[in-house]
């Protein structure tokens, strides 16, 4: 009787040991959900979402305060990855947030540019170079295509120039098929 | 001396078609109106341009210079005048332009004064140099920079040296050609590569359908008389020019998933690398033609001797291009690319340009479900199960196609070619490939994205603590300079505004002065809408007038009766 008591008791004293043990030596530093979904944003931090940043938005996900199709950079793809990975229904992006639009960059107009360094306030990745009253100009393979330094520009001397594919960028199509108009088809084709 | 060889699974037997190009010997195209040499042509960073419009040139000059150690030179194969350096169309599947340097030769053909370069004298990194800057790249197909396999970083580790002279596929013809008549400059070549490599064995491996070849070898062999070099006939099977299966062929290694043949000490190079090797040591030639097998639907197929440059159109202008011609194909049927049009130019990966004509080539049959038969996992070389691949890569389940190897395939289409349903198995491998590509490069720049903000919150982050700190000190140093500099009291306003916490007496007086001028202003300043009103709204403008008034009458009784000691009024505040 006393000797299945300290057995048990020993057994307890072990495995609550143990236990402690693991909880400080393999403690995780943050939320590794947050992580995962900071992964999936597309880390253009835009601010699109509502939120100052993809990580704030990662918070708010994993917090339930926020939706998962607020991200119009992620796109369509983003939110079923977001819908895989938190087994949510899937739903399509919501256009309060804006529309998906092709990868582009900005680009400074450089002889319109008048050196206000508000582009440079305004870049959340530093893709900015210049200085005041020095022309600025943006570093193409840095920019993320926020677009947070068009408004700012007091010259309006910014556009956002889609990104063309080149031989190095270019993909192999899905093998299809392709399906032929028929001759006679009514004029209206799909464009 | 017998040699063991050894075997890889699957494989194809397609009709060789090599009969009609290797009836003449090489001929040496003469050089187009114009040269198109475009600036990128291997893996790695895309060359510098040295020239501009209107530069002159001089064969064999540098026009592009490596960017980086992962990447090459291209020269100018004539002399001529640059005419433009601009983006021209490539020949490449997607029919996108690229930068390149259009010449136009003025029939001179003045060679650059060449630097002599003593390769015997020399250590091994500036032969590696020479090899970048004489734009020496793997002509086998795969264009990869070659002073980069021929590093000695890994001295003594490499045993084998591998000569690939097998050249498997249908139609092309360019490296039997070449072993045939530049047999000794190509083991030449391949020595100099075994002392870089300081490799104990030099295998050259030929095909057993090209006997000419192979008898040529040895024979330069003999002359050579060098015992480590060994010329090996292979077995004819497609594909046995693959370097992985070639290597498993000569020497047993099999080199796994996730690994490179140079971890087993097998390092394997083309037989025209060979050959530009020697030539750029030997001769200081820079790698400025190769050899293209031009074949098909053509009246003359032939090999050439062509200018890297020369437009596809005038290549095949010369071999006689036949009319009911449908498709043009760089590369041989198995592995090829459609071109996108004739003016893209011959690069140094062009190892032969396939005309297609509907007789030779019939359309593909439409495409027929996958009934799981299991014959393109028998044919598959390397050792894959391409049914599995081609069902996630159908599905845009790409991390389940990686899983299943995708990256090991060699896109050989041995499996395209025994499908009994006509499936295009490599086009869905292709497109996971570039897909999977795709998604890497935005994964990368999604991670430099998150790093480079998150360093500037951090640095605001910063720069607000430093401030603060900043403030602090100037704060706690101001009272003690104020009452050291006590006795000239009549401060100046700037003073006054600096000592914001001390409210001295002088302070408080131009505070007031400030708030004063500040009410006459407001009470100068009428309202600009008040002129030339009717009755109607000069009524409603004083009914306001007079609500304002007593609304203000009310509050001040209200806080002269509250203030004494009203306990509640301190929380209505609060809760307001």
């Amino acid at each position: 009787m006393i000797s299945a008591l300290l057995v048990m008791l020993g057994l307890a004293l072990a495995l609550g040991a143990a236990l402690g043990a693991a909880s400080v030596l393999f403690r995780t530093q943050g939320d590794p959900l947050v992580d995962k979904i900071d992964a999936i944003l597309p880390q253009t931090q835009c601010g699109q979402c509502g939120y100052p940043g993809c990580k704030p938005y990662a918070t708010a996900i994993a917090g339930g305060d926020a939706d998962i199709n607020q991200c119009p950079p992620g796109g369509d793809e983003g939110v079923r990855k977001l819908a895989d990975l938190l087994g949510r229904e899937y739903k399509p992006l919501n256009a309060e947030h804006g529309v998906e639009k092709p990868k582009s960059v900005a680009v400074i107009d450089e002889a319109t540019c008048i050196g206000c360094t508000l582009c440079i306030q305004a870049c959340p990745v530093d893709a900015i170079v210049g200085a005041a009253k020095q022309m600025h100009t943006i570093v193409a393979d840095l920019c993320t295509g926020c677009e947070l330094c068009v408004a700012p520009c007091p010259a309006d001397c910014i556009a956002m120039v889609p990104v063309a594919d080149t031989v190095d960028t270019w993909k192999w199509r899905y093998p299809v098929f392709d399906l032929k108009p028929v001759m006679h088809a009514p004029a209206k084709e799909a464009a | 001396m017998l040699r063991q060889l050894f075997s890889f699974n699957g494989g194809v037997k397609p009709d060789p078609n090599k009969g009609a190009s290797t009836r003449e010997p090489i001929a040496r195209l003469p050089l187009p109106p114009q040269l198109i040499i475009p600036l990128h042509q291997h893996i790695g960073g895309t060359p510098r341009p040295l020239v501009k419009a209107g530069d002159r040139v001089l064969h064999g000059q540098r026009i592009g210079a490596a960017d980086g150690n992962v990447s090459s030179a291209v020269h100018a194969p004539t002399s001529g005048t640059v005419v433009a350096v601009e983006p021209r169309l490539m020949p490449h599947a997607s029919g996108l332009s690229a930068m390149a340097v259009v010449i136009e030769p003025d029939g001179l053909d003045l060679r650059i004064e060449r630097e002599p370069f003593d390769w015997h004298a020399a250590t091994p990194g500036e032969v590696r140099d020479h090899l970048r800057d004489a734009g020496v790249v793997g002509l086998g197909g795969a264009v990869f920079p070659s002073h980069l396999k021929l590093s000695a970083g890994t001295a003594g580790s490499t045993d084998t040296l591998v000569i690939n002279g097998a050249e498997c596929e249908p139609f092309i013809t360019c490296d039997d050609m070449l072993m045939r008549s530049e047999a000794l400059d190509i083991l030449r070549g391949a020595q100099v590569m075994r002392k870089m490599l300081a490799a104990r064995q030099v295998l050259v491996g030929v095909e057993d359908n090209k006997p000419d070849a192979a008898a040529a070898l040895k024979a330069a062999a003999a002359e050579l008389s060098d015992a480590s070099l060994d010329i090996v006939v292979v077995p004819t099977r497609y594909p046995a020019g693959g370097a992985k299966q070639l290597i498993r062929v000569l020497t047993g290694i099999e080199v796994p998933h996730g690994r490179r043949s140079t971890d087993y000490g097998v390092q394997c190079f083309n037989v025209a690398t060979a050959l530009a090797v020697w030539n750029a040591l030997e001769h200081g030639e820079p790698l400025t033609r190769r050899i293209v097998t031009v074949a098909g639907n053509v009246e003359r197929p032939r090999n050439f001797d062509v200018a890297i440059g020369t437009p596809i159109g005038f290549v095949f202008e010369h071999a006689g291009l036949k009319p009911d011609t449908d498709t043009l194909i760089m590369g041989g049927p198995m592995m090829g690319v459609p071109l996108p049009g004739v003016e893209a130019p011959v690069v140094k990966a062009t190892n032969c340009l396939l005309a297609s004509s509907p007789a030779l080539f019939p359309p593909p049959e439409p495409e027929m479900p996958c009934i799981r038969c299991g014959e393109c996992a028998r044919a598959c070389p390397a050792d894959l199960q391409p049914f599995e691949l081609y069902w996630h890569a159908r599905s845009r389940n790409f991390g389940r196609a990686q899983e299943y190897h995708l990256f090991d395939c060699i896109e050989c289409g041995c499996c395209a070619y025994v499908c009994p349903s006509h499936i295009p198995l490599v086009d869905y491998y292709r497109y996971a490939k570039s897909e999977i590509w795709a998604r890497e490069r935005d994964k990368d720049a999604a991670d430099s994205a998150r790093e480079r903000f998150e360093f500037r919150n951090w640095r605001a982050e910063r720069e607000k603590e430093e401030k603060a700190a900043r403030l602090a000190a100037r704060s706690a140093a101001k009272p003690a300079a104020k009452t050291a500099d006590v006795a000239d009291s009549a401060p100046s306003p700037a003073d006054a505004q600096a000592a914001a916490p001390a409210t001295t007496d002088p302070k408080k007086a131009l505070i007031e002065a400030a708030m004063a001028r500040a009410r006459a202003q407001k009470e100068a300043a009428a309202a600009k809408n008040t002129d030339a009103l009717t009755p109607d709204q000069q009524a409603q403008v004083d009914a306001a007038e007079a609500r304002r008034k007593r609304a203000a009458d009310l509050l001040a009784e209200k806080q002269t009766a509250n203030a004494p000691a009203d306990p509640s009024a301190g929380q209505n505040d609060a809760a307001r």
